[in-house]
């Protein structure tokens, strides 16, 4: 079966006064059906653009867009807006990092979650009746009466469970989740994590799940892509990318997880140097200059090295940088 | 050692309703938001206020420097009693209590530059000679060429906007910096170069730190003592070694266990905290974690815990600890 989500040679740039910003460059990544896959990379690799790609909600200032987006068959770059609106919302939802400025804060959550079925012939009984399902399937307490409250009266981690509730009420073949969990504690964080795995395997979509928390990656994801500077330099399973990482950079970022530091440092280690400028991409491996394994073929493009079946890293080193 | 600042028992109230809206729906008429916190920071040392979003940790703080007024208690800062104090004698106050605020971008001025944004608390208190000199030397603390004094906002990274909040912090020589989840959103490998530069600023001049987080990874690395907060109270306090070690309070227990590690299937033993923060307006019966807790018994229902010290450099209020 073909995945749900098939990204090839995707490559978005942003009309800046400097010149083209080549936010995405040459991205390829699937999402399988049923499969959850974790997109990490610090700010500024290119996950939000990556994101609004998919979803049709790249910026004006956006330049050319090149390559492809499959969705379910259904090719996404240049898709009219009208075809796009059809999906999105229904077919492919989005959980946001806040959720409170994900929510209007003057309408109840009833209104919102009876609003959002729109394209559902029913009553709006029927639609109320179905947010509450909702809400007790993202175990809300008492649903039935708090459907008619706002916002402002639920807890940060009661928000984000409502918004992973609207977010799933279409039964949508793709769940977007951008760092849903970035704004919970530890105890709220695993609670939402598991909510998600949970109702993911119910409803049988696909999630594609970004966030710079390795720790919550690792929980959820069965594979996971590592983005920097606009690039996917390494992909596997998530035992590949955290136990047998083989590009430069994924090594480095796991090496700076203070979670991973089992013993307390007095000085935290960090990848020295500065994210490239992507508006003068430079020639060869994007990660060149903060690379300690960089030697004299760095200057040129490193070839997607396949290490083993389904993990792959773009490094010229792939085959040598093994676990230490 | 000595204590630089000193927090008892401090009780801060927030108004919800009048007093005839609370008489009618039976609410009170205001929640508190911290209920009776005390702890000691010693000079030149990290302290870390630990819990969750709503959990007291920053309105704490503010009320440190004076933002938001105390019902009860006292705040004592360098030998001085602090809270209480007008206006104009918090002033004095605040030079040597300087705050980094959450959201760096927002909290730096987007139609300042950063040499404006600099030379704002020089100003504020009067110190204008050698201006230049002083932001020259301030960038060059943190880390940033001096070019970057003409740079606006907009024009930095997250990473280079946390360096000119800090910058500004450090501008007066603070005895004591609040930072209020200095590396929240930050990715890991500029979290690590904030909390070095931070150390490196303590080693320099003595700066001493109150870190307001709910990252557990950074706590263990960087803080000497913390408190983890639950509904406006301290539940635990101590050596954050000694913590990290023997968590006693079962609040404390399932947030460490919670702390996901990027290992994947090794991860998943997670002691999970049962169903959702309780509100402030109706806080539970007993002690206050017990809906949520694993291990309650009888007298979790019905009685608040006293608080026990097994060492006199830790401190918890749990009836069944681990």
């Amino acid at each position: 079966m073909s995945p749900l989500l098939d990204i090839k040679g995707l490559s978005v740039s942003f009309r800046t006064p400097r010149g083209d910003l080549k936010a995405l460059r040459d991205v390829a990544l699937q999402v399988g059906r049923g499969e959850i896959v974790g997109i990490i990379g610090e700010s500024g690799c290119g996950k939000s653009t990556l994101i609004n790609a998919i979803i049709g909600l790249l910026p004006a200032n956006t330049g050319a867009v090149k390559g492809h987006i499959g969705f379910d068959g259904q090719e996404l770059v240049g898709l009219p807006i009208n075809a796009m609106r059809k999906l999105r919302g229904e077919r492919i939802t989005t959980i946001f990092q806040d959720p409170m400025t994900a929510l209007n804060p003057v309408l109840t959550i009833g209104a919102q979650m009876t609003a959002i079925q729109y394209r559902r012939r029913a009553s709006t009984s029927e639609k109320r009746r179905r947010a509450i399902e909702f809400l007790e399937k993202v175990r809300m307490p008492d649903a039935a009466r708090r459907l008619d409250q706002y916002p402002h009266q639920f807890s940060g981690g009661m928000r984000q469970r409502i918004c992973i509730a609207m977010a799933l009420l279409t039964e949508p073949d793709l769940l977007i989740a951008d760092e849903p969990t970035t704004a919970l504690d530890a105890t709220l964080e695993v609670q939402v994590i598991h909510l998600l795995r949970e109702l993911q395997r119910d409803i049988g979509c696909s999630v594609l799940f970004i966030s710079h928390h390795l720790g919550a990656v690792a929980e959820l994801c069965g594979r996971v892509a590592i983005m920097y500077a606009g690039e996917v330099v390494e992909q596997g399973t998530a035992g590949d990318i955290f136990r047998d990482p083989r590009h430069p950079y994924t090594r480095k970022l796991l090496e700076c997880d203070p979670g991973r530091i089992t013993e307390r440092q007095e000085i935290l280690p960090t990848i020295p140097g500065e994210l490239p400028d992507l508006v003068h991409v430079p020639q060869g491996c994007i990660f060149r200059d903060r690379c300690p394994e960089r030697f004299a073929l760095c200057g040129e493009r490193p070839p997607e090295v396949t290490v083993r079946p389904g993990h792959q890293a773009a490094c010229h080193k792939a085959r040598e940088l093994v676990a230490s | 050692m000595t204590p630089l600042l000193e927090v008892s028992d401090v009780v801060i109230r927030f108004p919800i309703h009048s007093r005839i809206a609370a008489r009618l729906t039976g609410q009170p008429s205001s929640i508190e938001a911290v209920a009776g916190v005390s702890f000691t920071l010693e000079a030149g040392s990290t302290y870390a206020l630990v819990g969750e979003s709503g959990s007291g940790k920053t309105t704490l703080a503010r009320a440190i420097t004076g933002l938001v007024p105390i019902e009860g208690g006292q705040v004592d800062f360098a030998g001085r009693t602090i809270s209480g104090l007008s206006e104009a004698a918090l002033r004095g106050v605040r030079r040597e209590i300087a705050m980094i605020f959450q959201d760096p971008i927002g909290s730096l001025s987007p139609r300042l530059s950063v040499r404006a944004i600099l030379a704002e608390p020089f100003k504020v208190h009067g110190e204008t000679a050698d201006l230049d000199g002083k932001i020259a030397r301030l960038l060059d603390d943190v880390g940033l060429s001096p070019h970057f004094a003409q740079r606006y906002p907009h024009q930095l990274s997250g990473g280079q906007a946390r360096r000119v909040s800090i910058a500004r912090a450090l501008a007066l020589r603070p005895k004591l910096v609040i930072a209020d989840e200095p590396t929240a959103g930050l990715d890991v490998s500029i979290q690590g170069e904030m909390l070095n530069l931070m150390r490196d600023l303590q080693r320099k001049f003595g700066t001493t730190f109150l870190m307001i987080t709910h990252n557990l990874n950074v706590v263990r690395h960087v803080a000497d003592r913390m408190a983890v907060m639950y509904l406006g109270r301290i539940v635990e306090e101590g050596l954050t070694d000694d913590i990290f070690k023997a968590p006693r309070h079962r609040y404390t227990t399932a947030l460490l266990s919670a702390n996901l590690k990027a290992e994947p299937e090794a991860a998943s033993y997670v002691i999970e905290a049962e169903g959702e923060t309780p509100s402030l307006l109706n806080r539970p019966k007993g002690c206050e974690f017990h809906p949520r807790c694993l291990f309650k018994r009888e007298v979790c229902r019905t009685a608040m815990p006293e608080e026990q010290m097994p060492s006199a450099d830790h401190r918890f209020a749990c009836h069944n600890p681990a």
